[in-house]
């Protein structure tokens, strides 16, 4: 796809004037991942209350395409039930991104975001839920991230 | 085309990559040379005759195709000792990069002469694989690692290397001779007089020098020097390391293996001599081969010739970026101080949505951290944008790129 098509207006306004930026003091989810290969970073910080996220923040460097879609990401499950969030895909991500046929090297910017969300619930899932079986589920669907 | 130095076009139409298109039809501009460089058809045909013509193992065998290998082998040592003019060939050391290079001599000399409190000194603009090595090997031993700061112009501060030998623990200092990042050309001569004066071992990262400005070991007289094939038109997985005589011979093999031994016994192994004792295994023949035909293409043109194109284009490519408004050059300005690389950041404009705009135009550059993530933090970057010059850009080269990240800022809106 274009740049033209990729670096739309939206996508700017996320990245210069991102949403729910910010850390949430002792969350319940606090999880942290950075790209190898160009050292992009992202943190996120997510509440859950009567299995709903309560609130959610992130923080990050990063190009324009992880850092809008971060923050995307962020409302798109605000409020939203623990169990639609343990079921986001990678098609859920860059439907909501409106980014498709991005080449190899970019797609993992575009995901970033998601990575780190999974790594967060599965982290919460065995040390806070006790429940591996729900974990082990999302680390072998997130393990096709990168 | 232009440039007095160099016959640009013939240079040019010695390297068939350079006339394919890209994204469809937009002629290549490559300016990715610090990452690796573009390769003449002179080295392609190297290489091809070598598998089509004479393939064998060297060193060994006693038929004819084995000795021609052997020759054609030996012979890229020979060259590669007269273009960096070392003392002698058996210090020239095949391996396969400068990161094998340099973990080499972490390894086999660092584990024999660095011992606990020792002070290893590196800089803030080294790659990485002039720094992990060393970190390794101080966990190893329980050494400290201390790094030569960074000033605002991009060149090192070499107080603080005084400070640093002052303590008397100082056993090697380890930098590169041109920053990857910033361009800088390292004060060579001045760290190795005072690392001299004071009993330390200097060893040289020389993967961006070498390619560019003329070097001379004998002169500089440090005391191991490491540099790749890849970023000098010669093929990838060929490096060499160069060290004194006196301590090639102190030290203990790398590997061990085929080759590198005079005797084996079933617990008891004499070595080879040098510089085999450090190239156990069948070597890259076919590249060391290609790597020869690259230093005659090179030493055809000359090293200052290189240099003088180059400063030539850096100069012209700073003038116009350095009129861009919400740009930020990194490293220093007199291009009598730097090499052809340029980092810069422009706007927010990420680096990687930068690369990836100026890409559609046909442009290859870095972004990231260019495995200098110690002197990104330095500048307090996440990432920089890079474009690399060589002997086959041109002014019209850069013209295009400036164009195109003309084209990055209105597609951001800067």
């Amino acid at each position: 796809m274009s740049s033209a098509d990729i670096y739309r207006e939206i996508i700017l306004d996320y990245y210069r004037n991102p949403r729910n930026y910010g850390k949430i003091p002792d969350p319940d989810i606090a999880q942290r991942d950075s790209n190898p290969l160009c050292g992009d970073e992202l943190e996120m910080h997510l509440n859950i209350k009567d299995d709903k996220v309560a609130d959610v923040k992130f923080t990050g460097k990063g190009c324009a395409i992880s850092q809008a879609s971060a923050s995307m990401l962020t409302e798109l499950i605000l409020g939203k039930d623990f169990e639609y969030v343990k079921k986001l895909t990678k098609e859920d991500i860059l439907d909501n991104l409106g980014l498709h046929d991005l080449g190899p090297a970019r797609i993992k910017c575009a995901l970033l975001s998601l990575k780190v969300l999974k790594s967060g619930l599965y982290s919460y899932l065995v040390d806070k839920l006790h429940d591996t079986a729900s974990a082990d589920k999302i680390k072998e669907e997130s393990s096709g991230l990168y | 085309m232009q440039t007095s130095f160099i016959n640009i076009e013939n240079i040019r139409n010695d390297f068939p990559i350079l006339k394919r298109k890209v994204h469809k039809d937009k002629p290549l501009v490559y300016l990715d040379n610090a990452a690796t460089t573009q390769k003449p058809i002179q080295v392609i045909e190297a290489i091809s005759n070598y598998y089509l013509n004479y393939n064998s193992n060297i060193h060994r065998a006693v038929h004819e195709l084995a000795e021609e290998a052997t020759l054609a082998y030996e012979m890229t040592r020979d060259k590669v000792a007269k273009f960096i003019n070392a003392p002698k060939r058996e210090e020239i050391v095949f391996v396969r990069g400068t990161t094998e290079a340099i973990n080499l001599v972490a390894y086999a000399w660092g584990r024999q002469n660095i011992n606990k409190d020792d002070i290893i000194v590196t800089t803030e603009y080294e790659h990485h694989s002039n720094i992990v090595p060393w970190q390794l090997l101080a966990k190893e031993k329980g050494a400290k690692l201390e790094y030569i700061g960074v000033d605002d112009n991009g060149e090192l501060i070499l107080d603080h290397l005084d400070a640093y030998l002052k303590t008397g623990k100082v056993k090697i200092v380890t930098f590169s001779q041109m920053s990857n990042v910033l361009g800088t050309i390292t004060n060579s001569e001045e760290i190795i007089k005072k690392a001299k004066a004071h009993g330390a071992r200097v060893l040289i990262d020389g993967a961006q020098s070498v390619p560019h400005l003329k070097v001379d070991l004998q002169k500089l007289d440090c005391d191991f020097f490491a540099f790749s094939a890849h970023k000098m038109l010669g093929p990838t997985g060929v490096g060499i390391l160069w060290a004194k005589k006196e301590l090639l011979q102190e030290m203990a093999p790398f590997n061990g293996g085929g080759d590198m031994i005079r005797e084996v016994h079933k617990y008891e192994t004499t070595w080879n001599d040098l510089p085999y004792k450090f190239e156990a295994g069948t070597p890259n023949i076919a590249d060391v081969i290609g790597f020869g035909a690259a230093l005659d293409y090179l030493d055809k043109i000359g090293m200052d010739k290189v240099r003088e194109h180059e400063m030539d284009l850096t100069k012209y490519a700073l003038d116009k970026l350095s009129q861009m408004k919400g740009i930020v050059l990194y490293g220093p300005k007199d291009v009598t101080k730097r090499g052809g690389v340029i980092s810069f950041n422009l706007g927010d404009i990420h680096p990687h949505d930068l690369a990836t705009i100026i890409d559609e135009d046909g442009i290859a550059i870095r972004s990231g951290h260019h495995c200098a993530q110690v002197l990104m933090e330095r500048l307090d970057v996440s990432a920089t944008s890079r474009a690399s010059f060589y002997i086959y850009n041109t002014k019209e080269e850069v013209d295009v790129f400036i164009k195109s990240l003309n084209r990055a800022k209105e597609l951001f809106k800067l």
